[in-house]
């Protein structure tokens, strides 16, 4: 058994694991139930699974919990407040409607949100490289590289 | 447009090929409703309704979210409860306390259906589309008829029924209000939730007048709004799970989590029909977090349960570890052992020889004696997978005789007859939830996994979840089917096409060879061919084991990309334009079979091509190394041509630089809905042609992860832009038809750009890359 104290979307949270090669992924999603944070290929080829560590974008499939003592991890479900209020970056992806199917959604979020925070202003190229870890079988790039540039323009009005 | 330029012909031309049986029977039953009038009144729609589905309910009942809180996730559905309310068709109900809740009846893949059919209630209900919430609706045949996703099927089968049970509710409304004034109901309009008669300025809101509304009687015949005044329909507006989507909440069959719930696997033989002799079970159940490990024997067919160990667990990563861990001896004596590249060679031996003629029309061998120029072409197109994001997965509870289970089916009605068929549940004991869908593009419209999750399920006294991995997902699809063909077109002087022979290569599941596998069917009336005088069309089948299944508009996929391909070459060889060529095929405006909105309609293709080639720039020059390439394609009711421009470098680099997709399906539902599908089934398109292959040896797929089944990333999207036409025809869906044009648009530009011709799909195989 493993003990693992981390924050995950801002509490304080104590695991015990019995098994620290458990990707952070599977302990999200099966023992904490924050399965925002979807499982799509297993291999950190998809990016379906992304989360925030510290703040930056990380395939949470490849995460070993037992790597994770001390880190700060951001799931899909602590974007909003605690209120329920959209962060900005949700807001325009329900406005823009970019999912289709969803499943891939969170993962290119988090990607996104985590982008705006090193890039405030991206452009097309920056975007594109930024984004190219996350698939999207239904295609729906148009609009993600849409919205990051509408949350770009807000978050420059904003500040 | 309007309908009637049309003149009646015998000739009948059946776009879609294969469909799903699902869609087949659909169809079947729509033989009966050949209404194109969007002013369709009421009596005639029940009478054609009740020849379709058994006809609307009638009867009062209430739809009850499950719990307000969890009714926009997972596992919400509507079903009868409470009387306090009014709820008079089953598609919609209104609350004294202002709340308006209007069901979902299809599964939600993506297509953007559990926002539009509920839009169109909406519309003739007169509400704000804010104030709406929409649930999934309960699995009910006896209600809402068949409720399945495919065949872009949802909105031409289900328009006319939506926009009934709303205006029918807004009528009993206006009734309930005006016997309230003591007035004429004629006298009295509605304005967003809201009555009003004008003469004594009194109005009165949906909310307070409700439950007297609920005690009258369902109307006969209601009139539907005037689409210049719609608020709704046409509109741009976001998918109702958006909310829950960015926000992470639960949603997906994979997210679904129960009570005391198991995690399950199930591991098969990687050829198709390998039986599990010997395992080491012990060892499983030895593991870490295991409880339980058993094998399965198959029972039916392919498509439900194939012989596998189940192996089940407390946590996913626990039985995904446990089953790296399983030995397994297959029997493989009973399995596939397709090869791919035997498959090939033997289609090359197969073209020398020809094969019987399954259709024919004029003498194609007088047509290639007198002709001026002949030109023969052979095409190959390897299988694909789905790939969806959301791998395989159901829950299942098997609980006091009853089988309940919570999946992303795209036809759960079908549930019940699978789960009886590899279980001792009957039918009725099976009880299916809806959940929403991470892609569905045809891969769940087969339900082998509810199959396994059920036999599972069965053996054990607590729910289970069964997960599949991306590995098992790629290995075990249900592929779209490759084939081959080999055209021999002839030429008049003018570049006019006198003669089309085609000989196509496809495949009979192994040992049923009266017929096609899904998908792989042959079309005797698809564009060219009823337009040709002399037609010849040969047909190979091989066996084959490799499960195939419906991929994105199934047959048309491919079928498509031929066509389109070998008409530019004739095009090219008789220095005909190809638009002209198009265009002069069509003929005059006509619609074959009058009435009949699965016949083709010239007029409707025209206006596309002519769009497309208007918009697209048709004809202006291009600098060296860019070319322009168009296609065509009619199915699944829609009309769609497409004009793209491509660069290809001196390293065969490709890059897509501009779609521009002009298309016709009627009045637009949801704007935003369309387009995303438009958009969709281009990236879909190109991502497919470029290279993703699935190919086997032995029986068993190569490919296993998107490392080496490439899906197309945000750098290598085109610029797309979208024309719709709008016609008056009744409104169908767009699930599908905009995908086949893209592979044959993109070739003929290839062609235009750098003179190479492309034969093989995909690209990679050509030596393409991007």
């Amino acid at each position: 058994m493993v003990t693992i104290n981390l924050s995950i979307n801002g509490k304080s949270t104590k695991l015990e694991v019995s098994d620290g090669t458990t990707p952070l992924l599977w302990v999200l999603r099966d023992t904490l139930g924050l399965v925002g944070t979807k499982y799509g290929c297993g291999r950190g080829l998809c990016g379906s699974c992304t989360v925030h560590m510290n703040g930056i974008a990380m395939r949470s499939c490849q995460l070993p919990i037992s790597a994770l003592e001390g880190q700060s991890i951001t799931t899909i479900e602590g974007l909003a407040s605690e209120e329920g209020e959209l962060s900005p970056i949700q807001e325009i992806w329900v406005e823009e409607d970019v999912p289709q199917c969803g499943y891939c959604q969170a993962g290119q979020i988090m990607t996104a949100s985590a982008l705006l925070k090193t890039n405030p202003n991206p452009d097309d190229d920056a975007i594109d490289a930024a984004m190219a870890g996350n698939l999207c079988r239904c295609g729906t790039y148009k609009r993600i590289r849409k919205a990051i540039h509408k949350a770009a323009e807000k978050g420059v009005k904003s500040s | 447009m309007k309908e009637n330029t049309s003149t009646p012909t015998d000739l009948p031309l059946r776009p879609d090929i294969d469909l799903p049986e699902v869609v087949v029977n659909a169809m079947r039953e729509d033989q009966q409703i050949r209404i194109v009038n969007l002013s369709l009144d009421r009596r005639k729609f029940i009478k054609l309704s009740g020849l379709a589905t058994g006809g609307l309910m009638l009867a009062f009942g209430t739809i009850t979210p499950r719990n307000a809180d969890a009714s926009e996730n997972s596992g919400s559905e509507a079903h009868l409860g409470s009387n306090n309310v009014f709820d008079p068709n089953g598609y919609l109900q209104i609350a004294p306390d202002g709340s308006i809740v209007i069901v979902a009846i299809n599964p939600e893949i993506g297509q953007g259906i559990k926002t539009a059919l509920p839009m169109v209630v909406a519309e003739e209900l007169d509400v704000k589309w804010e104030n709406v919430k929409v649930v999934q609706s309960e699995i009910d045949a006896e209600k809402y008829g068949r409720q399945f996703a495919g065949g872009s099927q949802s909105t031409p089968r289900h328009f006319d029924r939506h926009r009934t049970a709303g205006a029918a509710a807004r009528a009993m409304l206006i009734s309930a209000a005006a016997s309230h004034w003591g007035v004429a109901p004629e006298s009295c309009s509605t304005s967003e939730g809201v009555i009003v008669h004008r003469e004594s300025n009194r109005s009165i809101s949906y909310a307070d007048i409700c439950l007297a509304a609920a005690k009258l009687p369902v109307p006969e015949k209601v009139p539907f709004k005037d689409k210049k005044d719609y608020k709704i329909l046409g509109k741009w507006k976001p998918g109702v799970d958006n909310h829950s989507i960015v926000t992470g909440a639960p949603l997906f069959g994979y997210d679904q989590t129960l009570p005391g719930m198991r995690y399950a696997m199930y591991v098969k033989c990687p050829a198709t029909g390998g039986v599990a002799t010997k395992a080491n079970i012990d060892a499983l159940k030895a593991a870490p977090g295991i409880e339980d490990a058993f094998i399965l024997p198959a029972k039916g067919e392919d498509h439900q349960l194939l012989s596998g160990v189940a192996i089940i667990g407390n946590s996913t990563w626990n039985v995904m570890k446990a089953a790296n861990q399983l030995q397994v001896t297959w029997d493989r004596s009973g399995a596939g052992k397709d090869s791919w590249t035997e498959l090939v060679s033997r289609a090359e031996k197969s073209f020398q020889s020809g094969d019987k003629v399954i259709h024919s029309a004029g003498i194609f061998a007088e047509a290639k004696a007198k002709a001026d120029k002949v030109l023969e072409s052979t095409y190959q197109y390897n299988f694909i997978a789905h790939a969806t994001m959301e791998p395989m997965n159901c829950t299942a509870h098997y609980h006091d005789g009853i089988m309940e289970l919570w999946a992303p089916s795209q036809t759960p009605q079908a549930a019940g007859d699978e789960v009886a068929a590899v279980t001792s549940v009957a039918k009725e004991n099976v009880k299916y939830h809806q959940l929403r869908i991470g892609g569905g593009f045809g891969r769940r419209l087969i339900n082998d996994y509810l199959c396994e999750a059920a036999a599972i399920a069965e053996k054990v006294d607590y729910p289970i979840k069964l997960v599949w991995t991306r590995e098992q997902d790629m290995a075990h699809d249900f592929f779209r089917v490759g084939g081959f063909s080999k055209f021999t077109g002839t030429l008049d002087a003018a570049g006019n096409i006198t003669g089309w022979k085609d000989h196509f290569i496809t495949f009979n599941p192994a040992g049923t060879p009266d017929k096609t596998v899904r998908g792989g069917g042959s079309n005797t009336s698809v564009f060219p061919i009823p337009m040709v005088a002399n037609v010849e069309l040969q047909e190979t089948r091989y066996d084959l084991r490799i499960p195939c299944g419906w991929w994105r508009a199934p047959g048309s996929c491919t079928r498509a990309w031929v066509i389109n391909s070998f008409m530019h070459e004739l095009s090219t060889a008789g220095g005909k334009d190809f638009k002209k060529l198009l265009i002069d095929m069509m003929g005059k405006t006509r619609w074959f079979e009058q009435g009949n909105w699965r016949a083709l309609h010239t007029g409707r293709a025209k206006d596309v091509i002519e769009l497309a080639a208007e918009k697209g720039n048709w004809g202006a020059p291009l600098a060296k190394g860019r070319g322009r390439g168009m296609a065509y394609y009619f199915c699944h009711l829609g009309y769609f041509a497409e004009v793209v421009e491509v660069t290809v470098d001196a390293s065969n680099k490709l890059t897509l630089d501009k779609v521009v997709v002009a298309g016709d399906v009627g009045p637009i539902i949801n704007r935003s809905g369309a387009e995303a599908q438009i958009e969709g089934s281009v990236i879909d398109g190109y991502s497919a042609m470029i290279g993703q292959s699935i190919t086997f040896a032995d029986g068993v797929v190569k490919q296993s992860n998107f490392h080496d089944y490439p899906i197309l990333r945000m750098a290598h999207q085109p610029k797309i832009e979208i024309h719709m036409i709008e016609s008056d025809f009744r409104p169908t869906g767009l699930g599908e038809p905009a995908l086949p044009p893209l592979a044959p648009a993109v070739c003929n530009a290839i062609f235009e750009a750098c003179g190479k011709r492309i034969r093989k799909l995909p690209l990679t195989a050509e030596g393409f890359n991007v």
